[in-house]
């Protein structure tokens, strides 16, 4: 029962982040290798605007949300439409110098103690018992809520708002997309805007259950291979990719080495690139074409 | 195999094509070169002979990569790991085996090459990101090999290697050091530009400019990506045997994220497809944490920024990483070249039209 506790909150984590992935690759091919990063500064966003606004929790968490969706609107109007219609190579290697800057940077800004977001919040992580033997912490709780509420909202926005269809339509032949009078740089700034939101939602609740340090990078990394396995353009392929490697890596852990925990999630990864590299649910032909 | 001058073609014969050499005017700058590199060491520091090793060192990791990403076109972000690998054979054949210099690297080249097999075999069914990823993901492999190893075996802070002995010469002097990495850095580039012009070279370069088109001129697109893989891991698992000798140390930590970043960097800021970028690009990379610790001190920030001397490294590269791929897509050798063309081509602008 603790197992699939620990499977569900996981999952919950690595579909959160890995959306981030999809709606980026899926609205402009840009695989953004810099999203553990950007994650990492949601984190360290909700721990500076929770010592700024103290005693005001709910104004401190919105803040930060505020701030992660403008910080990867930034990412895009700065950086990244520089790198719209140059090659993938360039694309994939301005995010990862991306990622190093914004490591670093924060490095220099934040320090390399450990911060716990939760506790400046004057909030306590309790820990809440779940059917008999199994227990989840709030904060765990939390985020697999939150992670079901995120892919609910993303459908609906997707399917039927019209910023949504648009978004769908850029993805699809950003070319014709723009003739019909879409505006490409809003739809992927949005893009942006919406992956960093995402990822700093997911890297302020694990901050709020671990504490925030620079070893979240390599949590944002492994939940890439729960994009990839799902199909990098399938928001469902992310939430199915993400229960995979994540069970996969809770029993490994397990039964087998904890000191697997790194590597599980790419053994994965590889195992599909070998077998089916566009995923379960991607799309095939996308894959002959870049 | 140089570009013709500025003032038009002048060659007339096939074989001064192919030259690696090209005027008697390259032929001085050359040998003057020589010169300059043998007497370095007698006249530099302790430290600049320092810096300059790690040059030599990293310049062949670096040429390695620049065949694979900037000739044959393929990404590969797995790199570290190849040093990684090549160290950690020289050090498991050392520990376990006792095994001498002349056995420890050829044994990591074979395993770079069966590695770079592994590493290349993705590339025949992806493209692009896909096969960034696999090279990311196979980096964490062989990384996490790493590891087990070091844990089961109890070396849980590295492994320790005696500097390499050539009939009771014990290899530790910087000097000697130096003049090793120099004949192996030489042999590096000189390799590679052997093969760059020969078949296999200009197959990498049809299969990076398209692939449906390399295929149909009747080339085999599935062996020139191997060929391009096995070459640059042999070659970059040996780069890693020698810096296992070099530090006399191998551990896991040594080969992070970053250092693969670091080898992209030099490929990037040197300038993608030329192996003068790789080697202007390793002079840029590898002094760069030394230039920005230079200048902290002369500003009277050495103090504080010792502690995080790291992070400064890292936005700096990424600074300098953005900057360039977005200012100067064409790295250190566009800039090279262009400087070149303006003295050439002085008092015009740009060549004269009919040229």
């Amino acid at each position: 029962m603790q197992l699939a506790v620990n499977i569900a909150v996981l999952a919950a984590i690595y579909a959160l982040i890995s959306c981030g992935y999809v709606l980026i690759y899926r609205v402009s091919r840009v695989l953004s290798l810099a999203h553990g990063e950007l994650m990492m500064l949601g984190a360290y966003g909700l721990a500076a605007t929770a010592s700024l606004f103290t005693g005001h929790p709910l104004v401190a968490i919105a803040a930060s949300a505020v701030l992660a969706l403008l910080i990867g609107v930034l990412v895009y109007v700065v950086l990244m439409w520089r790198m719209t219609g140059e090659s993938v190579l360039a694309a994939v290697l301005a995010t990862i110098a991306l990622g190093i800057l914004l490591r670093g940077t924060m490095t220099l800004v934040f320090g390399t103690q450990t911060r716990y977001p939760l506790e400046e919040l004057g909030w306590t992580n309790a820990s809440i018992a779940v059917g008999g033997t199994a227990r989840i912490s709030a904060a765990g709780l939390v985020l697999v809520v939150g992670t079901a509420t995120v892919y609910g909202g993303l459908f609906v926005f997707l399917r039927a708002s019209r910023w949504g269809i648009r978004m769908r339509a850029a993805g699809q032949n950003p070319l014709l997309a723009a003739q019909r009078g879409i505006r490409l740089h809003g739809i992927y700034a949005l893009a942006w805007g919406l992956a960093t939101f995402t990822g700093g939602m997911a890297g302020m609740l694990i901050a709020c259950d671990a504490g925030v340090e620079s070893t979240l990078v390599t949590i944002g990394l492994k939940a890439f291979p729960a994009a990839l396995v799902g199909g990098l353009d399938s928001l469902l392929g992310a939430l199915v990719g993400a229960w995979i490697v994540a069970s996969a890596e809770v029993l490994l852990i397990n039964y087998v080495d904890p000191l697997l925990s790194d590597v599980v999630p790419f053994f994965v990864l590889l195992a599909m690139l070998v077998v089916r590299p566009w995923g379960l649910f991607g799309t095939r032909e996308e894959l002959d074409r870049v | 195999m140089s570009a013709p001058p500025a003032s038009g073609y002048f060659r007339t014969s096939y074989e001064r094509d192919d030259a690696l050499v090209d005027t008697r005017a390259q032929r001085l700058w050359l040998a003057a070169f020589c010169v300059a590199a043998a007497a370095f060491p007698v006249l530099a520091g302790a430290f600049a002979l320092e810096l300059a090793n790690q040059v030599l060192l990293t310049s062949i990791g670096a040429v390695a990569l620049m065949l694979l990403t900037g000739y044959a076109g393929q990404i590969s972000l797995g790199h570290a790991g190849l040093l990684a690998a090549g160290a950690f054979t020289t050090g498991v054949l050392f520990k376990e085996f006792g095994a001498p210099f002349w056995v420890t690297l050829p044994g990591s080249a074979l395993v770079g090459a069966a590695i770079g097999l592994v590493f290349g075999l993705p590339s025949l069914r992806l493209r692009g990101l896909y096969l960034a990823v696999s090279t990311l993901a196979l980096h964490f492999l062989v990384i996490h090999a790493g590891q087990e190893y070091e844990t089961r075996r109890g070396h849980s802070t590295g492994v320790v290697i005696d500097p390499p002995e050539i009939g009771g010469w014990a290899l530790n002097d910087p000097t000697a050091w130096y003049f090793v990495l120099l004949v192996a850095a030489a042999a590096t580039v000189l390799f590679s530009l052997n093969l760059l012009r020969s078949k296999t070279g200009r197959a990498w370069r049809a299969i990076h400019g398209r692939e449906a088109v390399a295929e149909a001129l009747g080339i085999d697109v599935k062996a020139a990506k191997l060929s391009a893989f096995v070459v640059s891991c042999t070659l970059t698992s040996i780069a890693g045997c020698l810096f296992a000798y070099y530090r006399g140390f191998v551990s896991s930590e040594a080969f992070s994220l970053f250092l693969t970043i670091q080898y992209v960097a030099t490929v990037i800021i040197g300038g993608i497809g030329s192996v003068l970028g790789a080697i202007l690009g390793t002079f840029f990379v590898v002094l760069l944490p030394y230039a920005i610790e230079a200048l902290a001190a002369a500003v009277g920030l050495g103090e504080r920024l010792s502690a995080v001397v790291f992070a400064v490294n890292y936005a700096a590269f990424g600074l300098v990483m953005i900057a360039f791929l977005v200012f100067e897509p064409q790295g250190l050798v566009g800039i090279w070249r262009r400087v070149q063309a303006w003295f050439l081509l002085w008092p015009f602008k740009q060549k004269p039209a009919g040229k």
